[in-house]
Order: structure tokens, then sequence, then C-alpha cells
């Protein structure tokens, strides 16, 4: 649209401020709207199309997750600990897309220092999901999920620890890929669990997906575990075939705790790409059972010596009136962060403490590495795995507040991806109950080429992608 | 399968306080609850015999690059400083500590 002259950035960019600025209040998908800046970086796009630039992204409207820092702009990270914080420079994701052109409408609602599955621990309130408003959109990317669901912006960033790009966009039926470990800088991403985290978009289709990563992925001077290995041309072969493209079916994810709905859409999916040319291969991934417990003593054990830095000293929070400098850590961080942040670097500081560390953490390592040894296996006999991106549909606001645990299991089939550094997409497969259906498709090390490919062959004979939420007009 | 969690309000405020983070006295029990939950979920672990597995760090084998050793950053004291709570001629001030 934006190539053909049938309308300008300006005008797509107005386009999507006036459906935030009506839709939002009620969703509550943003933490903070940029509208003249985004006007007026439309206005330079629209320049530099005129000039004769073609870049495909060039003028296209998006919205960061509030977890990259933009230099001079609010990054919240979702909490009251930097609720007033103005980043000092930006994350390589951001100058990247912006090199690229993109225009940033603004930040995205997420979970609390991306520790969610529901956005329900923003300290800037509940993300509400555009499908069925008394649900939740999931988490952490919660907010990326459900404004590009409610066609607020057409693509947003997220970042993934334990599956928060794939589990949102699975229940607000869109695609989102996480990438490999390494594959998008983290500089500037504001650091949950550093051997997890990564960054990826969540788009309407996988071919959207492709054209966002290709500008955010590649090497970075600034992020040391950020890799070289040049980045393939995603876009090329999206329309080639997949005869042939073998799918591996692990068991293990059919098992106890799926929802029927899931479970019957997922193999309607895999029945589909059946027909396109994929062949079935049953696979067994013995340690599944296991991705939780070990994801929950390394995920919180690295969360708590990242987020020791919120200290009140040098950024962030701090507490009236501190009596003495331990008064000032310990209420500023009390204060600063919300209960669910608490746990987890209570968790993590436990599991880490003289006494614990070889019991938890090592012990988490080395199931990690049994986890990770299960899908070597499997992909020395399959090209992708498939399976539910998540156990049930979306959830109703507040079901599982109460109780930690049954709010982990959300990413029970998730997880493996982080521990295992392996690229993961999720795309919409069905519905039940009016609730979109995820397929997770996940890959080997650095071939997010072909999860783009599948997701968007399957793109092509499905509709499930187009589908959007009513009452949103 | 092993029970070490049993932990105690005593471990709850020995946690917190090797985190640095302040508790309400209300705040304890369901924490302590919370937390004995999640290290339940953990203990699944203690079945697994790992006898001689490597750890894992890290994803993939990923050999960390190394730069040249020169200055590619320039001077941006003050910028960085900005968004601290208190700062006085380039220092980050906290309160008194030595009398």
């Amino acid at each position: 649209m934006l190539a053909n002259g049938d309308c300008s950035s300006t005008e797509l960019t107005e386009h999507y401020l006036e459906r935030i600025a009506r839709l939002d209040k009620d969703l509550n998908t943003m933490i903070s709207v940029n509208s003249d800046d985004a006007i007026s970086g439309a206005r330079a796009c629209d320049e530099r199309r005129a000039a004769g630039e073609n870049s495909p992204l060039l003028g296209v409207p998006m919205v960061h997750k509030d977890i990259f820092c933009v230099d001079g702009g609010k990054t919240t990270c979702g909490s009251r600990m930097l609720e007033t914080f103005h980043a000092p420079y930006s994350a390589t994701v951001v100058n990247k897309l912006n090199g690229a052109g993109m225009v940033m409408l603004g930040k995205a609602n997420m979970d609390e220092f991306a520790m969610g599955s529901s956005n329900e621990n923003s300290y800037f309130g509940a993300v509400k999901n555009p499908w069925q408003r008394d649900c939740v959109p999931g988490g952490s990317s919660g907010g990326s999920a459900a404004l590009v669901a409610a066609r607020l912006a057409p693509v947003a960033t997220g970042t993934d620890t334990g599956g928060s790009i794939r589990q949102p966009a699975a229940f607000c039926g869109l695609t989102g890929i996480k990438p490999t470990y390494g594959r998008v800088s983290r500089y500037g991403m504001i650091a949950f669990a550093s051997s997890l985290d990564q960054a990826g978009p969540l788009a309407v289709t996988a071919e959207d997906c492709a054209m966002v990563l290709q500008a955010m992925a590649g090497s970075d001077e600034r992020d040391s575990t950020c890799s070289n290995q040049p980045v393939p041309d995603y876009s090329k072969s999206l329309g080639d075939s997949i005869d042939g493209l073998k799918i591996g079916v692990p068991e293990e994810y059919f098992s106890d705790g799926l929802d029927d709905g899931v479970a019957s859409a997922v193999r309607s999916a895999l029945a589909e790409y059946e027909k396109l040319g994929a062949k079935l291969v049953s696979v067994s991934l013995p340690n599944q059972g296991l991705c939780i417990p070990a994801y929950y003593v390394v995920a919180p054990a690295e969360a708590s010596s990242n987020l020791s830095r919120f200290d009140g000293v040098r950024f962030g929070y701090r507490c009236d009136n501190p009596a003495d400098l331990e008064d000032l850590y310990t209420r500023s961080r009390g204060e600063g962060f919300g209960a669910e942040v608490k746990r987890r670097i209570m968790i993590g500081t436990y599991a880490l403490s003289a006494g614990y560390y070889d019991a938890y953490y090592l012990k988490a390592q080395q199931v990690r590495r049994l986890i990770s040894d299960d899908f070597d296996k499997a992909f020395a006999d399959v090209d992708v795995v498939a399976g539910p991106t998540t156990p049930t549909p979306a959830f109703k606001t507040g079901a599982k507040t109460d109780d930690p645990v049954a709010m982990y299991l959300n990413d029970l089939y998730t997880v493996s991806a982080n521990l295992c550094g392996l690229p993961a997409i999720s795309m919409p497969c069905g519905e039940v109950d009016g609730l979109p259906v995820g397929l997770q498709l996940t890959g080997q090390h650095f071939d997010e080429a072909r999860l783009l490919h599948a997701a968007h062959r399957y793109q092509q004979v499905t509709d499930w992608h187009q589908r959007m939420p009513a009452g949103l007009e | 399968m092993n029970n070490i969690v049993a932990l105690t309000t005593d471990d709850i405020k020995q946690i917190a306080h090797l985190a640095r983070i302040g508790l309400d006295e209300a705040a304890i029990e369901p924490l302590r609850d919370d937390l004995t939950t999640v290290l339940s979920l953990v203990e699944q672990l203690n079945a697994i015999d790992t006898a001689g597995v490597e750890p894992m760090a890290h994803p993939g084998n990923a050999e960390l690059r190394l730069r040249d050793d020169v200055v590619s950053e320039e001077n941006r004291r003050d910028a960085l400083q900005a968004p601290a709570p208190d700062v006085e001629q380039g220092y980050f001030l906290v309160p008194r500590v030595i009398e």
C-alpha cells in the first residue's frame, strides 16, 4: 500500500493513532503513546519514499514492548520501579527498526519485568483480550499481542523468556516467533533471565513476521552473546513447496492437561500439513515433564541476579526518607517491585543460596542438558517439532492469580525452546468457544527461515490468521 | 522424593534479607505458602538421575566473542546519571554510611 502510493505513512500512522485513542481506553494495551513523534517520523518516511527510497518497512507503524529502551523515552518494564525512568540510550532492536524506517507509535503494556503469563502483573493495570474482554491476553508480551489483535498497529515487538511471545500470540490469534538464542541482540532490552531472553515480532501473518525479524536480527558489537552467523533472506522462499518436510509429533505434547478442543485443532492443523506434502513422524521428548520444574529454577535464579541492579541508587524508584543504606535498599525494592517479581527473586535467591546451589541450580542445569539432548535426538529424524502452543485457550482474568503453579503451567509447551535456545513460532490454527488456538513449530538452531516458511504455507491454505475479534471497527 | 522444602517464616525473612526486599509482616505467610508450592514443583527434579550429566548454563555452543581492546563508547556520564534519584558532581548519593 505504501509502495504503490495507495496511502502515505502519515495517513497510516494517523489511522492507527485514531484507533488507539478510541479503543485502548478499554483494552489498556499501551503504557505510552507518542503521537507527535510518530506523526513527524511518518512525515520523514514519506519524504524518504518520495525521494526514491523503497525498503519494505519504510513508514510502517509499530509498537515496542515497554522492555526496550528508547533514548529519552519512558521505559517502564511494566514496573513501579521504572515508572519515571527515561532511558539514556536505545536498544539495538529499536535502532535497527528505526533504521528500517518503522514508525514507533508507543510502548506496549506487559507483565512486570516480563514475569507472567496473563499480563495481570503490570503496575499499569491488566490488559484485556480483544477476543473476549473478560479473558487475559496472555503474557508477558500481552499488550503487544492484544494491540495487534485489535489492529491498533500492524506489528509489535515482544520478548520471550519462557513463552512470552508465543503464548500471547496463541491467546490473541496472532503469529509470533521467538528466534534462536543469539539471533537478535539483547542490548538495551531490560534483562529478565539472560540465558533465555530473546526478542521477536508479533504480527498477523508469518510473512509480516519474516520482514520484521529480518530487520531485527543480526550481530551486534554491544551484545557478545549475539551471533555473527549471517541472516538469511527470510522472505525469499516463503512460497516454496514444503513437500517432504518432516514434522515430529511428540506424544508427550498430547497428554494430561491438554484441552480437548486445543488437541483437536492442533491435530487438524497437522492433517492440513500432510495435505501440503509434509510427513508426520512420531518422536519422543521423554523429559518434557521436567521443563517447567527446571525452568522455575533457572529463570528465577538468573532474575534474582539481574534484578539486583534495582537498588534505588543508580536508577529507578527510591523510597522516601531512607534511615540508612540498608533501609534504602530494602524499602526501595520492597515498594518498587510487585508481588510476582518479589516471588521470583526470592525463589532464585533461595536456589542460589549457600547449601542449596547444588540441589537446585546445578540440578536444574543438568536436567536442562537432558531436555536439550532430547531435542537433538528428535532433530536427527525430523526438521521441525510440532504441537500446541498452550494447554488451553485464554482463561478468565483472575482465574489463576491465587495459584502461581497453575499460572506457570501455561508455559508447559513453550519453555523448552528457551531452555534449549531453539527458535519456535506460534500461529493460529483454530478456535475453541470463540477463542483462538495456537500451533507451535520448534526448529533447529538458526532455522527460523524454515519455521516462517512452514507457517506461511499453512496460512496460504487456511484463514485462521485472518480472523479478527468482533466489535473493533 | 525427599522433602527438603519445609520453609518457616524465619526462612522467608532470611531469603528476603538476602534479596534485600523489605516485606510487611502480613506478606510473609502468603509468601511462605507460595514459595513452598513452587519449590514442591521443583522437587520433581530430585527424582531424576543426573550423575555425570554436564550442567548446561547456556543454550547452544555459542562462543563468546572478544572485541578489540579499544575505546568504543564516548563519555556520557551526565546522560547516564540523569535517571538516578540523587546525584552530585558525578557521584551517586546515598544515606551516610560512616558516622
